[in-house]
């Protein structure tokens, strides 16, 4: 038997085309179920936070947006490197299309975040380390695309967006550790996420599948973006052309 | 390599932009015009208390060099994109990284290093200490040249971009963000009389990583900017 699999096939923008268009269905409808599961446990099974009352279910949606934030900028990065490394537009396209969601979700993380912060903390806004870096994070994502918008030549877009999301991902961590001790010096908040009680278990599980319906919406959305991207750079090509006459 | 060791390339380089730079001298005051108004815009706008203008000078002198030393960054390449002349840098048999290197050293000491002298003087309109006056100019040395050293990846990824000056300050603002915190921590901590030395030691380690990755990683720039 031959399971040798043809790793490079996908790499051409004709076949994944292909690809993506048969997987979003799955990834989207994927994403509205555990949606929903995700929502009823969180609007009806976990149980009332007795610190915090019902304020506190925004957490389902705000920490998973929170994750997919700083993950979506590493896997845009690791796509960008290796449209650069191996000089592969398929990556490049990618990581252009993962930025939009990726930028979508320190905003969703920070919009939720204040709309929490409101009645816990009596504030929308506290210069928090964590709020700060997000913050930051969103800039870095905005770079990003305002690079790759400024461009007209796509190669050249895509390689010099490569080099900003290398150079940002080694100074997201820089940055995190930074506005950290910033805020330890400033004594700032006096209030903290980290002190309230262990989470109650169908909380946790909760808010484990908000982040898999995240996930699965991130995915259909970069793969749809892809298409997108993938039809208007090829849209010369032959394969294209033929897709258009075939309908 | 036609006898010319890469130390002499670097030299070669440094002393080239020095000498541009002398022959304009409008350009380079101007950045340092520029330091000293909008420092001096900050008691017009918050008012003229001497309390809170001390609480606030190491800040305010801080985003102040950011801003500056970032308006500056357009000139690092933009003339020698124009007449051709970083095409022959890129063609030389010398590391590119190197003399991305011996450009970004000349364009500090142009640009960085008269922030550094003027800023204890400012530091004094604040009332600040003498001792925090010293720990300004000594946070700036050790961190303008990070931020001339950032700066010029951005500088070189939107070199001849649409709209490149208002881009770079998106792509590279952010990445400031550490060299303020303690730039102006330090300043800060001396002030209230803690320890400074931690942050000092914190902007050397900035000053090393950016001086190892960011040379390089702006050749890589230029080298699609001029692909």
């Amino acid at each position: 038997m031959n399971l040798k699999v043809h790793w490079y096939y996908y790499a051409a923008p004709s076949t994944f085309y292909r690809l993506a268009g048969r997987a979003i269905p799955w990834f989207a409808v994927a994403a509205a179920i555990l949606g929903v599961i995700g929502l009823y446990i969180s609007f009806f099974v976990a149980p009332t936070d007795f610190q915090q009352g019902e304020a506190y279910r925004v957490i389902f949606i705000h920490v998973p947006a929170a994750w997919m934030s700083m993950f979506l900028y590493v896997v845009m990065a690791f796509w960008a490197a290796v449209g650069l490394a191996f000089n592969t537009r398929l990556s490049s396209m990618m990581a252009s299309a993962i930025a939009p969601t990726g930028a979508l979700m320190p905003f969703l993380a920070l919009w939720t975040g204040s709309l929490w912060g409101k009645p816990m903390w009596g504030t929308w806004w506290v210069w928090d380390a964590r709020l700060t870096s997000e913050l930051i994070l969103l800039f870095l994502y905005i770079g990003f695309m305002a690079l790759q918008a400024a461009i007209d030549d796509p190669r050249r877009a895509d390689k010099a967006g490569a080099v900003i999301a290398l150079v940002g991902v080694i100074n997201v961590p820089i940055i995190y550790f930074s506005v950290q001790w910033w805020n330890t010096l400033h004594q700032g908040a006096s209030v903290s996420l980290t002190s309230s009680p262990s989470m109650a278990k169908t909380m946790l599980l909760g808010m484990l599948i908000m982040a898999l319906a995240f996930w699965m919406y991130s995915i259909a959305a970069a793969f749809a973006r892809c298409r997108a991207i993938i039809l208007e750079r090829e849209r010369t090509s032959d394969w294209v052309k033929a897709l258009k006459e075939g309908e | 390599m036609n006898g010319v060791t890469t130390l002499q390339a670097f030299v070669a380089v440094v002393r080239r932009d020095l000498m541009l730079a002398l022959r304009r001298r409008a350009d380079v005051l101007n950045t340092l015009v520029f330091f000293i108004i909008v420092v001096s815009l900050f008691p017009l706008g918050v008012g003229p208390e001497m309390d809170m203008l001390r609480k606030m000078a190491p800040g305010i002198v801080w985003v102040a060099a950011l801003l500056a030393s970032m308006l500056a960054l357009s000139r690092l390449f933009a003339a020698d994109y124009e007449d051709g002349t970083l095409e022959t840098l890129v063609l030389a048999p010398q590391p590119l990284g190197l003399l991305v290197g011996a450009k970004v050293f000349a364009h500090w000491l142009i640009s960085g290093l008269p922030l550094v002298i003027i800023a204890p003087v400012l530091g004094i309109q604040f009332d600040l200490p003498a001792e925090s006056l010293a720990i300004l100019a000594l946070s700036l040395l050790l961190g303008t040249p990070v931020l001339g050293l950032i700066g010029a990846v951005g500088a070189a990824l939107t070199l001849g971009v649409r709209g490149g000056g208002v881009l770079i300050s998106l792509l590279v603002l952010p990445l400031y963000v550490p060299v303020l915190i303690f730039g102006a921590g330090a300043v800060e901590a001396s002030a209230a009389g803690l320890g400074w030395t931690a942050h000092i030691a914190l902007l050397g380690a900035f000053l090393a990583m950016s001086l190892f990755f960011a040379p390089w990683a702006a050749a890589v720039g230029l080298r699609i900017a001029l692909e």
